[in-house]
């Protein structure tokens, strides 16, 4: 794990609003959870972007590595079939 | 202006400015804070306190009827006409200094809007009701870093101490009450604060034994905000924040 002067990494994620998705906003220094929640409570809601947020310790998410892609993601580029296009879109179906 | 009115004028025009002096002092931490996040959330809390002044000041003129803004009472007084508590304008000195205060106040600032929040008087309730909000978050903020500065190394551990040895005796003009709050009162427009003092300091109490430090001892109160008797912070404070209305009156961004 990187630590600097300026205490541990956290990464944040938030959600807009109710029901929809945590994404990814940024990252943010703190100590202990509590502080990183109160941090990117300050950093990335201000401005009333968030109703939720989640803070994981960012030693703590495993990452693909990018020597990995052609194994990883490669093989998906010809398998059009997974893609859901070939129904109809029930009516009212607004997230697909 | 009737009686009622000119108590209320006073009344709004005192927690307007204990608002407005702390959110100066805290705006001042802008580009100095220890860490971008703290610097940050430091000018929030500003941000949040520049709001509430607004609020009340605006109330204030209201009240005053003279046809004033919420501007004018913020950047047209001298430093004799501001009724702050004088524990709002001490200086940021370190950041355990700042905590100190930030813990005090807020601690106050919890249990006094909480019970602002009833006045009979509309304005004032919802002013409370909003600021309440606010300030729990304040408080958090202030007890969680008091507990990490106390109970963490020595050396912050010893300023975090005399941070809250040496801002002690500003405190006691918390919770004094003169004719102004006493004839609210009994309209049940204003808070009692004498009633608040017990709650206040078990508060403190019981969130200095978490962090390991010592109440500070009892000492000689500073007295005289409320009748705009101040330390001679105030005024260059003052100095600061009305520069630019004094040197081009209406100046218009």
């Amino acid at each position: 794990m990187t630590t600097d002067s300026q205490l541990d990494l956290w990464e944040v994620f938030i959600q807009s609003r109710n029901g929809s998705h945590h994404i990814h906003a940024g990252s943010v220094h703190a100590s202990d959870r509590k502080m990183a929640l109160q941090n990117a409570r300050d950093i990335y809601t201000r401005r009333g972007e968030g109703t939720s947020i989640w803070v994981v310790p960012a030693n703590a998410i495993a990452a693909s590595n990018p020597d990995d892609a052609d194994m990883f993601f490669d093989p998906a580029d010809d398998k059009v079939y997974r893609h859901p296009t070939f129904y109809t879109m029930p009516e009212g179906a607004k997230q697909i | 202006m009737a009686d009622l009115n000119e108590l209320k004028y006073t009344y709004s025009l005192r927690l307007g400015d204990d608002a407005w002096i702390l959110s100066h002092r805290l705006s001042e931490w802008c580009s100095n804070g220890p860490f971008l996040e703290e610097d940050l959330a430091l000018t929030n809390l500003a941000l949040d306190l520049i709001g509430r002044a607004q609020g009340f000041y605006k109330y204030a003129a209201e009240l005053e009827g003279k046809g004033k803004t919420e501007d004018d009472l913020a950047y047209r007084r001298n430093e004799r006409q501001y009724f702050n508590h004088l524990l709002v304008e001490m200086p940021n000195g370190n950041f355990a200094d700042t905590i100190a205060r930030q813990l005090y106040v807020s601690v106050f600032e919890y249990y006094f809007f909480n019970e602002l929040k009833n006045s009979s008087d509309e304005t004032f309730a919802a002013l409370a009701a909003k600021t309440l909000k606010e300030v729990k978050y304040h408080m958090a903020h202030a007890v969680d870093w008091t507990i990490r500065l106390g109970d963490g190394t020595e050396e912050s551990h010893w300023k975090m101490q005399r941070a809250l040895d040496s801002l002690w005796m500003y405190t006691g003009e918390l919770f004094e009450m003169d004719e102004v709050d006493n004839e609210l009162l009994q309209q049940c427009i204003a808070v009692d604060v004498i009633a608040l003092k017990a709650k206040w300091q078990e508060h403190i109490e019981r969130v200095l034994k978490q962090a390991t430090l010592k109440q500070a001892e009892d000492a000689y109160m500073q007295t005289g905000s409320r009748k705009g008797i101040h330390t001679e912070h105030l005024g260059h404070m003052l100095g600061d924040m009305q520069y630019l209305q004094r040197a081009y009156p209406d100046a218009k961004w």
